[in-house]
């Protein structure tokens, strides 16, 4: 008789932290193979598509990194706050935060000089999503409220205040659907690279893939982060103020949320509408754990989604498998992932008796 | 069926690798049906592992395990325990919210279909506690139990499970001196039935109390086996380090200087909100140390905790070096000056996933030392964690190695690194030895001593009588949260000391 079982296994060295996530990409990619057939596609030909889709064309290898823009921010969001164990679930209402504020900023933000416009809603837009954040890690620290209800009850939130002010002040004069007066000009994000959407919310996204690396290896606040994420009584024990790390975690992990929200509204949108994000908060969560909460490895799950996200557009353009293929790619990204992250402390054990 | 000259248990030539780490090598181990046999060496001398191996929890790389004459895989415990062998480590799987009864009985097909039969298996649990003298009333709930207490239901566990072959993983760490003896009292009982018994445990005296026989480990290969009464604990320990090991501790007189501690009239509540501190008077002063004796439980845990700014005292006021120490904050602890060693090293002073640099400047990160501009100066926290490595002879893979990867008595160091690289005034070491083998044992106390010659005021809370006795220049006895007595080392008696910790003033 053969019997399996699992078993606890010795730590992984440093490669396999890297190993891990591209061999759950590959999985994921050959187990895709299923729904492409069961949709009636041609296989080699549904592959060739979605990655000519995303990298293939000038225009559409850019569409790859405009669509990679806010999964980058949020991901970086939620992987941030992970590693502190505040566990952010919220950065979806954080994103919508943020784009709340630059719509309501860039309407009527006439008055200053439009040198100042951007930087203002930049900074606005990263403070609303900061202290929206803040607010659960507020009610965790002082009234030990669980982190994961709260930050994910205050995304509906969020949803309704957004849509009961589009309904209402935000609406666009004579309009009488839900969506705001569009903003202007100079609170729109600047196109960097002529005939196509590149624009600057893309490099402030990997600015921040920098600056959070940057935090986590080299400042105080990183060292005390992590140390907060991996035994709060013992962090306070040694004279961390654990309370305060929890905040600030949460401030710059909703900010950068906001900011994702930011760059949608200031980008490609230009006036707010209620479908602003199609999930790019809960998609942060998947990508911040495929990347394993490094700022790097979250870079790099950002563009496997957006290649699929983008690729999925042309694929079903060219074979007729619908676009919803992607959705179903990026959920089993996740269940590989955590499949596979299971396996860095597990191994399973073939017996025969 | 074995005869009386076969060995109930026969482990060949067993060898067990983790990743680098050979924690066994090609070890043989008998065990013969009705004897206590010890199996003695330091922590990290792979005791554990090896019986981990008969318990099934652990699978063999090479050798094979008999037991009762028969070959056995053991791939999980349940197909050790089918065989008659159970195992009680040293942290118990009791289910707290759950009684007596209930965690006896888990996992066990006790009834009739699908309905419980409690009545008869508590028939049962009464009969085998009646015959073996573990008296616990099986409706009590985990949770209201002692260590001691804890134990008996890990044994009456065992014992329901018709276990033949019991190993116990340090049965006697958790344990208060009472409790000892009637755990023994229990052992010697079980042996008389014809089981058998395999104690794993590091402490000397207790082996040579207890046992029939004593196998060493060292460094996962068997070094020596004895019969308890032809050997002594002097030789035990020189097979168990392997080197000619006589703690002896030195002390030089020193007039006690100005006060470093001083606690008048503390009050404090534990986790349960009953007083366990009261009106709890005490002075350390400079090069002097301390001992505090006590049952555990009689609330040295949270004293320690008061004063390491982790427990907000009810009442009450703590100087220290004449300034008052603001309560409840760990910061304010360290700002005062004070070396903290906690006796939970594993859940409170120390990060096991953070790597031992990072460990080592936990307490001192955002001083000017290591930190401009809040960005942390990395050559300098490296040499200095380096300086500290070599000092203190932390054995580690490196500076960035993770902390769990350490073994318990570098683990020590690497705690006690920290606290005494800033030169405290004062130290508060509490059970700094519990659970270390005799090196690094003798280790620490040889650091505490320098502390103490440098001119630091030392709170030791130990139960360890030999190590308060050892170091201390002055001990007192706490017994329910309050100083039953204290004596100069100098005129201090065992027994009256033994006296006051039972709660007799005499």
């Amino acid at each position: 008789m053969i019997r399996f079982r699992i078993v606890k296994r010795q730590p992984l060295s440093g490669w396999a932290k890297v190993a891990i996530p591209i061999g759950a990409i590959v999985v994921t990619l050959m187990l895709s193979a299923i729904p492409i057939l069961f949709a009636g596609g041609h296989l080699w030909k549904s592959y060739f598509y979605l990655f000519y889709g995303a990298l293939g064309t000038r225009y559409n290898l850019l569409e790859t990194f405009v669509k990679a823009s806010p999964l980058v921010l949020t991901g970086l969001a939620v992987a941030f706050a992970f590693r502190a164990k505040f566990w952010n679930i919220g950065a979806e209402g954080q994103l919508l935060a943020g784009a709340l504020t630059a719509t309501v900023l860039g309407v009527h933000l006439s008055a200053i000089p439009p040198a100042l416009v951007l930087p203002t809603i930049i900074i606005a837009g990263f403070l609303a999503g900061g202290i929206w954040a803040s607010i659960p890690a507020l009610l965790k620290t002082k009234l030990k409220v669980d982190d994961v209800v709260s930050t994910l009850l205050l995304n509906y939130v969020m949803i309704h205040i957004m849509g009961a002010l589009l309904f209402g002040p935000l609406q666009q004069p004579g309009s009488s659907w839900p969506r705001s007066s569009a903003i202007i000009e100079a609170a729109c994000y600047p196109i960097l690279l002529i005939r196509s959407r590149f624009h600057l919310g893309i490099l402030i996204s990997f600015l921040a893939v920098w600056i959070i690396w940057f935090i986590n290896k080299k400042t105080i606040f990183g060292y005390q982060s992590k140390a907060v994420g991996i035994n709060i009584r013992a962090a306070h024990f040694g004279g961390i103020n654990t309370t305060s790390v929890i905040l600030w975690t949460a401030l710059i992990s909703g900010g950068l949320a906001g900011l994702a929200g930011v760059g949608e509204l200031c980008a490609l949108q230009y006036r707010l509408i209620m479908d602003i994000s199609p999930g790019y908060g809960y998609s942060g969560i998947v990508i911040a754990m495929l990347g394993n909460l490094h700022p790097v490895g979250v870079l790099f799950s950002s563009l496997f989604f957006s290649v699929i996200i983008v690729g999925a557009q042309t694929m079903s353009r060219m074979t007729g498998v619908p676009t919803y293929i992607a959705e179903v790619i990026q959920g089993m990204a996740l269940m590989v992932m955590l499949i596979f992250l299971l396996f860095t402390e597990y191994k399973i054990r073939v017996m025969r008796r | 069926m074995a005869n009386k000259d076969q060995p109930i248990v026969r482990m060949s030539s067993i060898t067990k690798r983790f990743l680098d780490i050979t924690a066994n090598k090609n070890v043989s181990f008998d065990l013969y049906s009705g004897e206590i046999c010890a199996l003695l060496g330091e922590n990290g001398a792979g005791k554990t592992t090896l019986m981990n191996i008969l318990f099934g929890y652990y699978t063999r790389d090479e050798g094979a395990i008999f037991i009762k004459g028969e070959k056995a895989d053991l791939s999980a415990p349940k197909d050790a325990i089918s065989r008659g062998v159970g195992m009680i480590h040293q942290h118990f799987a009791l289910v707290p919210s759950q009684t007596v009864l209930e965690n006896i009985i888990v996992g066990m097909d006790c009834g009739k279909g699908i309905f419980l039969d409690l009545k008869s298996a508590r028939q049962e649990v009464l009969a085998l506690q009646k015959r073996f003298g573990l008296e616990i009333d099986p409706a009590a709930k985990v949770w209201t139990l002692s260590m001691g207490e804890q134990q008996k239901v890990e044994i009456l566990k065992a014992l329901y499970r018709d276990v033949d072959i019991l190993i116990m993983d340090e049965p006697t760490a958790v344990l208060a001196p009472a409790e000892t003896a009637d755990l023994f009292h229990t052992l010697r009982s079980l042996v008389g039935e014809g089981r058998s018994i395999v104690l794993i445990s590091h402490k000397l005296n207790e082996v040579m109390e207890i046992s029939d026989r004593i196998v060493v480990l060292r460094n996962g290969q068997v070094v020596a086996e004895r019969k308890t009464a032809e050997t002594s604990t002097r030789e035990l320990a020189n097979l168990m380090v392997g080197r000619e090991l006589l703690e002896n501790i030195e002390k030089n007189e020193l007039p006690a200087g100005e006060p470093v501690l001083e606690i008048k009239g503390l009050n404090a509540l534990n986790d349960k909100n009953l007083p366990v501190l009261k009106n709890l008077d005490l002075i350390v002063r400079q090069n002097e140390i301390v001992g505090m004796a006590g049952i555990s439980g009689n609330g040295q845990r949270e004293l320690s905790e008061v004063l390491f700014g982790m427990r907000s005292p009810a009442d009450g006021c703590i100087e220290i070096s004449g300034k008052p120490l603001k309560s409840g904050s760990p910061t304010a602890a360290i700002k005062a000056d004070m070396g903290r060693i906690p006796e939970d090293r594993i859940d409170t002073g120390l990060l096991m996933d953070l790597s031992v640099e990072e460990n080592l400047i936990l307490e001192t990160h955002s001083s000017a030392d290591f930190q401009k501009y809040g960005l942390l100066k990395s050559q300098r926290i490296q040499r200095f964690s380096e300086e500290l490595i070599e000092k203190y002879r932390i054995m580690t893979a490196g500076r960035d190695a993770v902390t769990k990867s350490l073994s318990g008595g570098n683990l020590q160091k690497v705690m006690l690194a920290r606290e005494l690289a800033r030169k405290p005034a004062l130290i508060i070491a509490s059970q700094p030895t519990r659970g270390l083998d005799v090196g690094a044992m003798a280790y620490i106390h040889q650091r505490l001593l320098q502390e103490r010659e440098r001119g630091a005021g030392i709170l030791l809370i130990s139960e360890d009588l030999d190590e308060i006795f050892a170091l201390s220049d002055r001990i007192i006895v706490i017994f329910e949260g309050q100083i039953m007595g204290q004596a100069s080392v100098a005129t201090a008696s065992r027994e009256q000391i033994g006296l006051w910790m039972s709660g007799v003033k005499a």
